[in-house]
């Protein structure tokens, strides 16, 4: 097995470092044709009607299609049905595609979609979520009677009796921006309509199994007549899913009606106007401690900007509720959470889902209460947060897992030498240009889908009379690495060479639905499916050969390509064991199923076992701040994380510099700039992503404590990485100029730089 | 005119030289590894070198780069299809994920290399700032150029 603890093998890299690996936009098909979306410029209006007829008379124009032409249901959602494949009774906002042309080539649709009409009679936009929940208020489903997409709660305790108690009480409202996933790979599809009356759908998107169901309701089709095939992914960090899957949806139309190839391939424009964003938050937020420093009471009101559709909203605002006070444990807590409809650009799942905006609250008021009690905020960290043991906000008793709060802070705390340098931090005084600061953060995460669904994965193992193996796994390659990791798993528990290991590109026709690869749970999820599939196998094979290995089935052990019995003199080559499964008329085959432990769930109080189990991690940055200019500059950055078991080092370290970089551009630069219901930012020229002078060395630290309630021991990091580093550089700017900041992206002006701190 | 693609000399045609040099790339030539990001010139995922200098192919019509040589992705590693040392150090520092960055930012690399086989990282963050990387973070794509430089030293 290669050295993949060190080297950071991938069974992809190869292809992708030579250029060879074909993204779904590099798809060529004979006679395929080219579609684009046509927009309105409305943000909000009753669509009268689509003039299409000049449109398709433009040279090499097939057909131009809308609503009227979707046979299946023009609506659709994973959670309600309000996505319309085009747009019919309304435009909702700016990106809503109200029709599409078909042509021979993209720059002949890109000419006949200037020339469709379109009719409409513009409504008075609703652009704020908090008016959205005025009973007044303009309605952006009619239908739907209110604007309100869901309300979450979590009541604990008493929350009058927290407060009496409470000898400091702090007030704050935190705001939250519209931000991009900025995949790298705009969305594309390409859709084949097959001769066995198939659709084979190919595209960027990260749900195969959600888009499926997109394309056989908009077509009318049983899922069995949907074929969804995985691409490689140009990135999708949850932002690939919903719109992407109308992408494949509109695609396959236009596939079914011509009966042709057809390729989709989205400009960055259009995917930055049509695809959902994260969601921006306001948070009333109230917090009552003793004078000792112990948090007695938390009460926060959390709105969170839907957009026009619901996407997943409900899930998304699920986790900010049921992590609405961060790590820490609160005796009476009080929160109330709306997602709500406007007329801006949808909003939907985006790695952190619903945490990142939470954890800027809770890790930015957690060190000025800190302050107004003359605490280190370390101090009241460790006062309060979650240990062995301990019951969760709502009423989970944290028992079957390690609870490592503590430890990643200390490391955290060590390895940037944190204390040392709190002392250096300049809060808003200092002779040079420069203002020092250093800041942390940290937090909890449950992982996987928790209480939001039904959380179940398979997996399948084939291994072929010559012993290499095919691997099927239900969790989908996004670019993190979920192949890899994977084959690792499969190479490790079975003890064959990775290099006989083939991993299979899944398909929706191949392995059972497994939900999507998102919620970081494509390691513990997948992985665990693979681990069980492996047991299993091993298994049935070792009871075929015991006997000859002079042991019992459970004693036989699978390593070097061999199988071993009880006594280590006894062994069976692997490839010659499989050899014989067949002549015996057994396939060396098996498929793992791994089901999430069950979680309960109370929607009226917010009550509950939320998720299987946690991950705790904890982030520390030190920058600088130009007293002149204002402009941040960090100096290093500092990551621990609690992962369970580490698969691939290699990767796995990835996924901290990627969630931490992301992290950053969440705090310092990225935002759409929505106004009137428009992206102002729409292209990367425009929208600031973290580049690599923006960036400063960052360092990983891995800690694992083996997680029994994974198969593997492993947990996840995906996401984990990306929440909390918002709040870190806050803190961190705030003991550089000693202003707090309660907005995202955190804009300083000289004068705050210069205004000097407590 | 003329052009010369990975070492192999095209001739141009009036059409073609109208076009985008990505577009000719990914169309004609079906060379598809450099993409097509943003198409203003901000991401730098249709990087490809000319003359050994890195480019930006959204940016460019063919007829700007008459005569030329062109090096893309497809053409970086040897005939038989052994890695160049900067596309294993890639692999090996863990410098890819989704991928979609990659052929651009080994080019990059490939020039800065090739002028100064010895950059520090902040020469080398200087050098990558105009790709764009939205899953590494950048660090460990500074990591993998840093590792193969010692190899264009050597040469
Ligand atoms: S596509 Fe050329 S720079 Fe983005
Ligand atoms: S590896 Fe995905 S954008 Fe760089």
């Amino acid at each position: 097995m290669p050295d993949v603890k060190e080297k950071g093998w991938r069974n992809d890299a190869y292809a992708k470092v030579t250029g060879k690996a074909k993204y779904s936009d590099d798809l060529k098909f004979v006679n395929m044709l080219h579609a684009v979306p046509v927009y309105s410029d409305y943000v909000h209006a009753k669509l009268v009607q689509v003039h299409t007829a000049e449109a398709e008379a433009s040279p090499g124009v097939v057909k131009v299609l809308t609503s009227r032409d979707v046979p299946g249901s023009n609506h659709f959602g994973q959670i309600i049905r309000d996505f319309r494949i085009f747009a019919d009774d309304k435009i909702r906002y700016h990106g809503d595609v109200v029709a599409m042309v078909v042509a021979e080539t993209r720059a002949q649709a890109l000419q006949a979609a200037a020339r469709v009409r379109i009719e409409a009679e513009p409504l008075p936009a609703l652009l704020d979520a908090e008016e959205a929940l005025r009973p007044d208020a303009i309605l952006v489903h009619e239908n739907h009677g209110s604007n309100i997409i869901n309300t979450h709660h979590v009541r604990r305790g008493d929350i009058e009796k927290g407060f009496a108690v409470s000898e400091l009480i702090l007030e704050r409202v935190y705001e939250t921006q519209f931000i991009e996933h900025a995949y790298m790979e705009p969305e594309v599809s390409v859709c084949l309509p097959r001769p066995d009356g198939v659709m084979e759908v190919r595209g960027s998107m990260q749900h195969p199994f959600s888009t499926r169901r997109f394309v056989a309701t908009c077509l009318g089709v049983p899922l069995a007549a949907v074929e969804v095939v995985g691409m490689p992914l140009g990135g999708g960090f949850g932002g690939k899913d919903d719109t992407a899957a109308i992408v494949c949806a509109r695609t396959a139309l236009a596939a079914r009606l011509l009966n042709r190839p057809v390729k989709m391939a989205y400009s960055r424009e259009w995917s930055i106007r049509e695809s959902y964003k994260r969601h921006p938050y306001r948070v009333y937020y109230k917090m009552g401690l003793t004078r000792t420093g112990e948090i007695r009471a938390v009460q926060c009101k959390i709105i969170a900007d839907g957009g026009a559709y619901c996407s997943v909203t409900p899930w998304v605002t699920w986790r900010s509720t049921v992590q609405c006070c961060g790590p820490y444990a609160v005796e009476h807590v009080h929160c109330d959470t709306w997602g709500v409809y406007t007329n801006n650009v949808v909003t939907g799942a985006m790695r952190g889902f619903g945490s990142p905006q939470m954890n800027f609250v809770i890790e930015s008021i957690i060190e000025e209460a800190a302050a107004e009690l003359g605490l280190p905020a370390i101090e009241l960290r460790r006062r309060n947060m979650v240990r062995q043991g301990s019951v969760t906000i709502t009423g989970q008793k944290l028992d079957n897992h390690t609870v490592s709060m503590e430890q990643v802070l200390d490391t955290v705390f060590q390895e940037i030498g944190y204390e040392k340098k709190l002392g250096c931090c300049s809060h808003g005084q200092g002779d040079g240009e420069e203002l020092y600061g250093i800041g942390l953060a940290m937090s909890y995460r449950g992982v996987s889908l928790g209480a939001e669904g039904v959380d179940f994965c398979a997996a399948i193992i084939n291994v072929q009379a010559d012993g290499s193996v095919i691997l099927d796994v239900g969790v989908h390659e996004n670019g993190q690495g979920s192949e890899t990791a994977m084959s690792l798993i499969l190479a490790q528990e079975l003890g064959i060479d990775l290099d006989v290991i083939h991993y299979k590109r899944s398909s929706t026709s191949t392995i059972p639905d497994s939900g999507t690869t998102v919620a970081s749970r494509g390691t513990i999820m997948g992985g665990g499916a693979v681990a069980l599939a492996a047991r299993e196998l091993k298994l049935k094979i070792a009871k075929l050969f015991a006997a000859e290995l002079d042991c019992a089935p459970e004693e036989v052990r699978f390593v070097a390509n061999q199988l071993i019995g009880k006594d280590e003199k006894k062994s069976l080559p692997f490839a010659e064991a499989i050899r014989r499964m067949f002549q015996m008329q057994q396939f060396p085959y098996a498929l793992g199923v791994y089901r999430a432990p069950q979680v309960t769930w109370d929607e009226e109080i917010g009550q509950g076992n939320a998720y299987f189990t946690w991950v705790y991690g904890c982030q520390a940055v030190e920058l600088t701040v130009n007293k002149t200019t204002g402009k941040v500059k960090l100096l290093n950055a500092v990551a621990c994380h609690d992962v369970g078991k580490a698969i691939n080092n290699t990767m796995l370290v990835g996924q901290f510099f990627g969630g931490m970089a992301m992290g950053t551009g969440y705090a310092l630069h990225e935002d759409l700039n929505v106004v009137d219901g428009k992206i102002s930012h729409g292209n990367l020229n425009r929208y600031h992503l973290p580049r690599a002078l923006d960036l400063p060395e960052m360092k990983a630290v891995v800690v694992e404590n083996y997680d029994a309630v994974s198969p593997t021991g492993a947990k996840s990091i995906g996401e984990p990485t990306n929440e909390i580093m918002a709040p870190a550089i806050a803190n961190a700017i705030f003991h550089a100029t000693g202003v707090r900041h309660y907005k995202l992206p955190i804009k300083i002006t000289a004068q705050d730089s210069t205004k000097g701190g407590r | 005119m003329k052009l010369t693609v990975n070492g192999i000399q095209r001739d141009i045609t009036r059409a073609q030289a109208e076009k985008r040099l990505i577009d000719y790339l990914r169309e004609d030539l079906d060379l598809t590894g450099a993409k097509i990001g943003c198409e203003v010139g901000a991401c730098g995922t249709c990087t490809v070198l000319v003359n050994d200098r890195p480019v930006k192919s959204c940016l460019k019509r063919v007829n700007e780069v008459a005569d030329a040589s062109i090096l893309t992705i497809e053409g970086l590693a040897a005939q038989d299809g052994t890695l160049h040392p900067l596309q294993q150090a890639f692999i090996d520092a863990g410098a890819v994920q989704c991928g979609f960055c990659t052929p651009g930012m080994i080019l990059v690399a490939h020039a800065l290399l090739l002028s100064n086989p010895a950059p520090t990282r902040a020469e080398i963050r200087r050098a990558i700032h105009g790709n764009l990387c939205r899953c590494t973070g950048y660090q460990q794509i500074i990591d993998a150029v840093e590792m193969a430089a010692s190899f264009y030293g050597k040469k």
